[in-house]
């Protein structure tokens, strides 16, 4: 589904992604965690193209992502994301939010959009507010809200960029459970998140970055277990105590 | 002063209103190119909108509006001189509305535009839909300081012969020797057009304040 092959990213001088090689297959839940400043969100900010690269290949479908519109829309409409402070827009309504990308860039009516919306807005619980404006919900109401957005594009693999990050620690849950049972219906995800228990119990894999480039990767229980290098362990060791 | 005489005032008066209300639609269609071509990612285009904004924002109204009006003419373009300074009144206002959406623009947070791109929506929609409509909610204050601006400059019109409400005073005045009695009426006519205006852009300024909060 996607296949990164030796990408490489610089900012100016200062390497930001050294030789990620990593392949997601259908249905697949990745977690990438790692220190802050180690290239997660880039990395997953390069596979829908809002990041560039300089070097290496990202496939996403059967579709090679180039620097030409056509085929950097062609992959956006196949991949969701989530961010850490929702991006709502501020302006709309949830409903609102949830049916302009399916009306402006899958030409769909506004009857069908509003339907995928409604739809996918009861999915995430959160239908009753679909009148309302961002700023009148709570934080974990939000990135519900961003999710259904997301997901009423109908995406093949979504991406979450600390999703929880952002939120205050009673709604952490609200939204790791809408993610468990979009992992549940075999969505493919990658997701950035420092939350070990819902690594531990959606992800195939987990990945562990620092410094730009990829550590360690093992299912959950061999990582969590037995972290075969010093960085994986003395990371660990400073999250899990945190929790 | 006879009826016929503050009558001709209101003339005036008319000519400054659509001369300011010609100036913003005209500086606001222009200003809005100038402000996305500032915003374009270009470097030679933001280059020459930014050179743009820097010559109209650093030379006086009164030499714009003397080059469109003579320079023009010895080039042999002779024009009307209600379309000479109705030019000259846009390019001004595009200059500065210009900068100022441009402001405003990069005044929405970036996640906008990034959640946009990944919904994968196209510039025309990212800017039409997403971007602009919170931009222009930002420069509001800003657009009508601006227009207050305008009307005021406006009364500069009358120096290349533009009969507007300032010439019309002047004209009056010169008819019956009262020039206090003229020129307070017509201060008091820019006064009734502009106060409104101004209240209603720092009563905007608050409400966005409180938003803020």
């Amino acid at each position: 589904m996607i296949a990164m092959t030796h990408v490489e990213k610089w900012y100016g001088e200062f390497k930001a992604l050294t030789d990620i090689s990593l392949t997601v297959r259908k249905g697949e839940r990745i977690v990438l965690c790692g220190p802050s400043g180690s290239g997660k969100s880039t990395l997953i900010r390069c596979i829908n193209h809002l990041e560039t690269y300089q070097k290496g290949e990202i496939r996403v479908g059967g579709t090679r992502l180039g620097d030409d519109a056509k085929t950097i829309d062609a992959v956006r409409r196949e991949v969701g994301m989530v961010f850490q402070h929702f991006n709502l827009f501020p302006h709309m309504t949830v409903l609102q939010n949830c049916m302009l990308a399916p009306m402006r860039s899958l030409g769909a009516s506004k009857a069908e959009a509003e339907a995928t919306a409604r739809q996918l807005l009861g999915r995430v619980k959160i239908l009753e507010q679909a009148e309302k404006y961002p700023a009148q919900l709570s934080g974990g109401q939000q990135q519900r809200v961003a999710i259904a957005r997301a997901l009423c594009m109908k995406p093949k693999v979504m991406l979450f960029d600390e999703p929880t990050s952002a939120l205050d620690p009673e709604m952490v849950k609200e939204v790791l459970d809408t993610m468990i049972a979009l992992a549940e219906e075999g969505m493919t995800m990658i997701c950035v998140t420092h939350e070990m228990g819902f690594a531990r119990q959606v992800a195939n894999r987990v990945i562990f970055m620092a410094e730009g480039a990829i550590v360690e990767e093992a299912p959950p229980e061999e990582f969590f277990q037995n972290p075969r290098h010093e960085r994986t362990r003395k990371f660990l060791g400073e999250i899990l105590h945190k929790h | 002063m006879g009826a016929n005489e503050f009558l001709f005032l209101l003339t005036g008066l008319k000519w400054t209103v659509l001369l300011s209300i010609v100036g913003f639609i005209g500086g606001g269609v222009f200003g809005l190119a100038i402000a996305l071509l500032r915003v374009s990612g270009r470097p030679l285009i933001e280059r020459i909108t930014s050179g743009y904004i820097a010559l109209f924002q650093g030379t006086p109204l009164l030499m714009q509006l003397f080059v469109v009006y003579y320079g023009l003419a010895l080039v042999g373009l002779k024009l009307d001189a209600w379309i000479a300074v109705a030019i000259g009144f846009t390019l001004h206002a595009s200059a500065y509305l210009g900068e100022i959406w441009r402001g405003s623009i990069e005044a929405v947070p970036k996640g906008q535009t990034e959640a946009a791109k990944a919904l994968s929506l196209r510039y025309v929609s990212r800017m039409r839909d997403v971007i602009l409509p919170q931009a222009i909610r930002i420069s509001l204050p800003a657009t009508i300081g601006f227009l207050v601006q305008l009307i005021k400059g406006t009364s500069l019109a009358a120096i290349v012969g533009f009969t507007e409400l300032t010439r019309a005073g002047n004209i009056v005045s010169n008819q019956i020797f009262q020039p206090l009695l003229v020129f307070g009426i017509v201060g008091i006519l820019y006064f009734l057009l502009c106060w409104p205006l101004s209240l209603y852009g720092s009563h905007l300024e608050r409400r966005m304040a409180i938003a803020a909060r």
